[in-house]
Formats: C-alpha cells, structure tokens, sequence
C-alpha cells in the first residue's frame, strides 16, 4: 500500500517512485493514510462510489385511482448488456390484499417481500387483523434503513387496499418511504411517468386505468433497453388484488401502431404470388 | 435544492420548507410534508437524504412525547433543541464499522443522520431538506442539511434554534438553510425587525418563495408554510404552483 505523507514533517529519504517508508512503529510518523495502488486514484473513487449506486433496469408503475389500485411492470432482466430474461415476475404477492414491486436486485426484491409477508401474516395473528398498508410499508422501510449503505438495491412499491382504502406507499433501498397516488420505478420511469402523467384522472373506470398503466409500460419498454418482455397489470380492489392481463409489448406495439403497406409492398406481394 | 427558512415574529414563529421529494432528476413527490410537528408547541423542520430525515426527525419526535408522558409536562424548546443536537452529535461520533465505510465514499454527508432541524415552538420552522432522495453522494461538506427548531415556551415566548447537519446548536432570530438560503437570508436581513406581525412576517416569507423561484436553478415548485404561537403549533398553508393529484379520502 502507498503511503501518502502530506504533512512535510518526514524526513525519511523517499522511496523510488515517491512513496514514503512506511514506518508504522514509529511514534512520531507523521499522519498519512493509506491510499489503493492505481495511477489514476480519482478515477477508482469516481467508480468504487458508482459500484455502490444500484442501477434499476426495469419499468415498474402504481397508481391510485377511484376503484383502487394499479401495478403494472415489465417483464425484462438484464445483466450489463446482456438480456438474461424476458420472463421475470416483478409484481410479487405479499398476501391477497397487497402487492409489491420489484425494482433493483431481484434476489432482494424477493427475500425482503417474502420476509415483508411473513411480518404481515404475524401480525396478522398477533393482532386479529389484516395489516394496513401503511404500517406494512414502515415495516419494509425500517429493515431497508437499517441495512442503509451496505448494498441492498431495492426499489419497491407497496400498494393495497386496507381499511382506509387504496393505499400505495414507495419504499427503497436508501430507507425513503413516500406515501403517494402516483410513482414509478426503474431506468424506464421518466418515459413511463409523461405517459401516465397526461392520462392520468381519478374518476377512470378499470378498463381505462389498466389501459393507461399498459400503454405507460409500452412506452416505457420503447425507450428503455433495459425493459421490455412482458407487460403486466394488476389491479388492487376491495376484495383484494386480481391479475388483469400479460402482453408482450412486441405485439402491443404493432397493436398501438399496426402497420401499413405502402402500395409497393402491395406490388411485389402480388407478384411473387403469380 | 431543499430550501427551508424561518423567523420569529411577535408571539409566533414561521417556519417555510419546500415539500418535493426527488430522485436525481425525478421528482417523486411534490407535496411531501417535511415539517414534523413535535409536540403542541413545537415544530422540527428537517432537511436531508429521504431515510435519514424521516428517521430522525420521527427518533426526536417519539422521545419528546416519552419525555411528556414520563415527567408529565412537555420539554422545553431550548431542551427539545439541546437533545436533538446532543442526538446528532452521538450519532456523528458513532464508530459503526459499515456507517465508516460509507462516509469514506460519500464524505460526510453520508452519516447515519444528515438533517437539519428547524424547532419552533413558537417560532417559526424551518426546515431545510438539502436533497430528499437524492442519489448522488456529495463531495463537499457544506451542502447544508440544517434544521431548526422552533417552539413556543409560556415564560419565554417564541424561539428558534438552528441547528445544522454537524451539530451546531445556536438561538437565532431567523434563518435559512439549503440552496435557498443564498436568496433568503439577505432579504430576511433586509426586511426583517423583531416583533413582526404575522401578516408582514407571512409577506416576507412570500417574498422570499417569489426569490427562490426567480433565481434559482431548480427551484421546488411547491412549499408549506407552518406556524407556532400560544395556541399551538399548525399547518399555515401552502404555496403551490404545481398540484399533485389528491389523495382520496375514504
């Protein structure tokens, strides 16, 4: 390890290469610390401090509307560039009245969800009834802060419907907890959140409100390479949640934007049939 | 970009905080409510990472009342202040192996508590949030997580205490912290004498929103505006130029 002596008082001759004895019995040696051997040392802090910055290459949305709640996600896992799979459950079930987003890494998406379950269901048999929302997600949030800073990468949404009706709560990895009628999550969020932005009323029927969070995760997946596979909708009711549809945004695309033969096309079809 | 600032007036104290909740770039939350009412008479306004901040502010708030319900009457503002920084100063001294880690990356301003708060009991609030949720570690010291504390005690009147995200712990008359206070704190030198009334306090503040949105760069678009007098600490109103949509009522 180099040694770095800034303090002047070292009267040691300097090592090849400008590096300092290292003399760590010595009570008098001047303050140094130790320093990682590279040459381009603002270069490995710029990266070590981005290595500890979860990256969320997903597109995941909720929101809050008059006859309860909408989750919706994409279906894609990347790793780097790689596409490692198009079929990912990213809406996990708590308990049959509240769901959870995955966003981050998906190993702790799943064991903080299911470890968020089991709190529930003790709760549940602790106290004689469901939990709300609200303390769910505090729940989920106070594991997320005590873990703050060691890696974790979690982005979640936790949406149910519980005796004050509709409830969506953010929870992520950095220990913040917002309550709210609107979020997304993941690289994809931006686009997602100008699509549901503008289309976004609170008097919409489900039809409309599923329409909306499937045509938000369409063009989500459009610009985001890091989304895509399988659009998912859930909806969030009194009665609990209920899974509304699964397309592949492929074949959404061509819904939205069906293509049109120019007459050209039309040509050369017709004449390779002759 | 949090912006939170306060001032004493004649028998209140006015506290005003930004209320966005942000991302890096993505605003999450446009009327976040980061001013913590700590007890009848008292108000903590706090700005910080969006763990850190409510955790903290929620840690004060829980041992104000435990205090109540032990001793059977309420703490001080001065007390309520002198715990709170006490608490900051213990929590930036801890030697958890991990928080080390983490404060050698990011520099400071990732200590387990980064908040500024603002109590007035009386006084006005402010509370300055120097990013809410934002990712991006900061590299030097000085991006001003403060708090203020602001009460109102019977005997003293109202009060308010600044204290900021190292643990400084003054009694101030008015102050502001975040990005905002580059703008607020000279108007408030300007404008401000001692026993203000609500309606020229109020204005001040006014003046002060009007600065920030002018001048600076990303400014939040929304704030909240609390106040502490004799008959208890409350939510004043809101100054908003984007409206979230509403949460539904049951």
């Amino acid at each position: 390890m180099m040694e770095l002596d800034l303090s002047g008082f070292e009267s040691c001759p300097l090592f090849p290469g400008g590096v300092v004895a290292d003399h760590g019995e010595n009570p008098l040696a001047a303050a140094s610390f130790q320093l990682p051997a590279c040459s381009d040392f603002d270069g490995f802090q710029k990266d070590a401090i981005q290595m500890t910055k979860p990256a969320k290459g997903t597109t995941t949305l909720a929101f809050v509307f008059k006859e309860g709640v909408i989750v919706a996600a994409d279906s894609r896992a990347t790793m780097g560039g790689y596409i490692s799979s198009q079929s990912v459950k990213k809406i996990v079930e708590i308990n049959p009245h509240m769901l959870g987003t995955i966003a981050g890494g998906a190993a702790d998406c799943q064991f903080w969800h299911r470890n968020l379950g089991i709190k529930c269901r003790l709760h549940e048999l602790a106290n004689k009834r469901r939990i709300s929302v609200t303390g769910a997600s505090k729940l989920l949030a106070n594991i997320l802060y005590s873990y703050k800073g060691m890696g974790l990468s979690v982005g979640t949404m936790i949406a149910g419907w519980d005796e004050k009706g509709p409830g969506l709560y953010y929870v992520d990895n950095e220990g913040g907890r917002l309550k709210g009628t609107r979020f997304s999550v993941g690289s994809g969020s931006p686009y997602a959140y100008g699509v549901l932005d503008s289309g976004y009323q609170f008097n919409m029927s489900v039809e409309e409100a599923a329409e909306l969070a499937r045509r938000a995760i369409y063009h989500a997946t459009f610009h985001d390479g890091a989304s895509g596979g399988v659009a998912s909708v859930y909806h969030v009711g009194p009665q609990g949640w209920k899974k509304l549809s699964g397309d592949d945004v492929g074949e959404l695309h061509y819904k939205y934007y069906p293509m049109i033969l120019t007459p050209t096309e039309q040509e050369m079809a017709d004449t390779s049939a002759a | 970009m949090e912006c939170v600032f306060g001032l004493v007036g004649d028998g209140f104290a006015l506290v005003a905080a930004d209320s966005s909740a942000v991302n890096s770039i993505l605003v999450h939350k446009s009327n976040e409510d980061k001013i913590m009412i700590l007890d009848s008479h008292k108000l903590l306004g706090a700005s910080g990472e969006a763990g850190d901040r409510v955790q903290f502010t929620e840690y004060i708030q829980k041992n104000v009342h435990l205090y109540e319900f032990r001793n059977g009457i309420p703490l001080s503002t001065a007390a309520a202040a002198n715990f709170t920084r006490g608490e900051l100063a213990q929590a930036l001294r801890k030697d958890m192996d991990n928080h080390l880690e983490r404060s050698e990356l990011k520099s400071l301003d990732l200590t387990p508590i980064s908040v500024g708060i603002i109590t007035s009991k009386f006084v006005v609030t402010t509370i300055l949030a120097p990013s809410v949720g934002t990712a991006q570690p900061k590299g030097c010291i000085g991006n001003g997580r403060d708090s203020s504390i602001a009460g109102y005690d019977k005997d003293i009147g109202p009060s308010l205490y600044y204290i900021d995200y190292i643990a400084t712990l003054h009694k101030v008359d008015k102050g502001a912290f975040g990005y905002g206070s580059f703008f607020s704190l000279s108007m408030m030198d300007r404008h401000y004498h001692s026993g203000m009334s609500l309606k020229e306090a109020v204005d001040l503040v006014d003046k002060c929103i009007v600065e920030i949105r002018t001048r600076l760069v990303v400014s939040p678009p929304n704030f909240v505006i609390k106040i502490v007098d004799k008959d208890g600490a409350k939510e004043y109103a809101w100054r908003e130029t984007i409206k979230d949509a509403e949460e539904p009522t049951a």
